[in-house]
């Protein structure tokens, strides 16, 4: 590399640009109003949606990418990264957004999928990707296309964290169980997981994915983003839990805050107090299969 | 020698990392409440996103502690974000974002634009030589002020600067495997700690000795 040549987009660049949202909320946006209100309660990057995965959810029909102009409003609102969502295997949503400046996006299962047999190469594109995972398979597979980030899928737009739980919890013992294996063993195993060998054997030599990994999908009260910092979450998505609460203003700041001091009860019990009426959710459970979005993709 | 890295945001355990790869048996403590930066000989500021540091900084009250101990001359590493929130002058700032104002530089955020404008790139680094600087967001510095040596330049752009024991970057030495930043900064420590060391006075003085 020679000195004052630039180069742009590379894994580097992509997985350092996740990284610096370790420790952060990435909140759900879907207007400029909004953003501005997750800026300043101290949001490290907002999701511009046309609406959150709680209406989406009870809209029903097709959801797609947002509209450009609205994602524009929103870029123009705030200085702190803005990150959009587009259709599983949809590469043309993905080129609209690069084109507009999105600072990440999201192949996100929250939208309807676009191909039901591949999702995006994302080693093409010189903005980063963050996709959802259930389990370190998924989640691999998804590094292995050029994912810049893995996020657990949960439940969106339920508010109920037991499926974010679930997820965490599977890919942090799957992780865990490699350690000590031999490299034998790690081809079974990444055979069984049908994830690349070679990732599988960076994750039992890191004992962590090769990326940052957050925590989404039904998150909706500052107990609820503690409890996946403390299961190992690098960082927090808020999706419908911050506008559909009966505060948004007060929750916003109290999730950022609870992040921050997910290791202090003491501070988490004043962070909780008064906040209102967290969003009402619906239990993951009572989802059919058709319902539930965590399905989508692979 | 006791090394806090601030740990309200950002990337924080890749500066962990660097300065465990320096030396294995430095003490490094995450900073996260009030109480600790007292304790440090050397301070480090990470990246990340400079307006959620300054809303967490002021609610858990560690931002008076930081300007105390670079007045006491504690040294100090700042990357990115870091920067940003030690410096005097922000251009582009968030509404109501505050610094720290200890650096005497005004610095300019997401200087080259968003995410799709970050790169990397060779810069020469003052006392290091050739380094592979990784510019994410990355601000730079447009104004210094006397004070204030110019110690990193990519093209006719500011990308790091020195102050007594501060040391700022506008890029990421935490993200490459390359230690010689994480290195100096430590010998800087070592050499500060040396110096109240060997001083016969039992007083800690309130002026930095450089």
């Amino acid at each position: 590399m020679k000195l004052e040549e630039l180069r742009y987009g590379t894994e580097l660049i992509k997985r350092g640009f996740a990284k610096m949202q370790k420790g952060g909320v990435i909140m759900d946006v879907t207007n400029p109003e909004q953003a501005e209100i997750a800026e300043s309660a101290g949001a490290v990057a907002v999701m511009a949606l046309h609406a959150v995965p709680a209406d989406i959810r009870a809209a029903g029909g097709v959801a797609r990418m947002a509209d450009p102009q609205t994602i524009l409003e929103i870029m123009d609102a705030v200085s702190i990264p803005v990150m959009a969502k587009v259709r599983i295997g949809h590469f043309v949503e993905a080129e609209i957004l690069e084109a507009l400046g999105v600072d990440m996006i999201d192949e996100s299962e929250v939208l309807t999928p676009a191909d039901e047999q591949f999702h995006i190469d994302k080693k093409r594109f010189k903005v980063p990707f963050v996709c959802g995972a259930r389990d370190l398979g998924e989640a691999l597979r998804r590094i292995d296309e050029g994912a810049a980030m893995i996020r657990t899928k949960g439940e969106a737009g339920t508010g109920d964290v037991k499926e974010a739980v679930r997820h965490m919890r599977l890919i942090q013992s799957a992780i865990r169980e490699l350690k000590g294996k031999t490299e034998e063993e790690l081809k079974l195993v990444a055979r069984k997981i049908e994830a690349p060998f070679e990732l599988v054997k960076e994750t039992s030599e890191l004992g962590r994915l090769p990326v940052v990994n957050f925590a989404a999908g039904g998150i909706a009260t500052p107990a609820d983003a503690a409890l996946m910092m403390r299961l190992g979450a690098d960082g927090v998505f808020v999706g419908s839990g911050i506008f559909k609460s009966e505060q948004p203003e007060k929750m916003a700041s109290a999730i950022v805050e609870a992040v921050n001091n997910y290791e202090n009860p003491e501070a988490l019990a004043e962070i909780s107090k008064g906040l209102g009426s967290p969003m009402k959710g619906i239990d993951a459970r009572t989802l059919s299969e058709e319902e539930a979005l965590q399905s989508r993709g692979w | 020698m006791l090394i806090g890295v601030l740990a309200v945001q950002g990337d924080v355990s890749e500066h962990v990392d660097a300065l465990k790869r320096v030396c294995d048996r430095v003490e490094v403590v995450l900073v996260r409440k009030r109480g600790i930066i007292p304790e440090c000989d050397g301070i480090v500021i990470p990246g990340g996103e400079s307006t959620t540091f300054c809303r967490l900084l002021e609610k858990e009250s560690i931002w008076d502690e930081i300007v105390e101990a670079v007045k006491r001359g504690v040294p100090v590493l700042a990357t990115c974000a870091g920067l940003i929130l030690l410096s005097k002058e922000v251009i582009d700032s968030a509404p109501g974002q505050r610094t720290l104002g200890v650096l005497n530089v005004k610095v300019r955020r997401n200087a080259f634009g968003r995410q799709r404008e970050s790169f990397e790139a060779m810069v020469n680094v003052k006392d290091i030589g050739e380094y592979r600087g990784v510019f994410i967001r990355a601000p730079v510095v447009e104004e210094v002020e006397n004070g204030v040596d110019v110690i990193s330049k990519l093209g006719d752009k500011i990308v790091g600067v020195r102050q007594n024991n501060i040391i700022g970057f506008a890029f990421h030495p935490e993200l490459t495997d390359d230690t010689r930043i994480h290195s100096l900064f430590l010998d800087l420590v070592r050499a500060v700690e040396g110096r109240m060391m060997g001083s016969s006075s039992p007083q800690i003085s309130n002026s930095p000795s450089s």
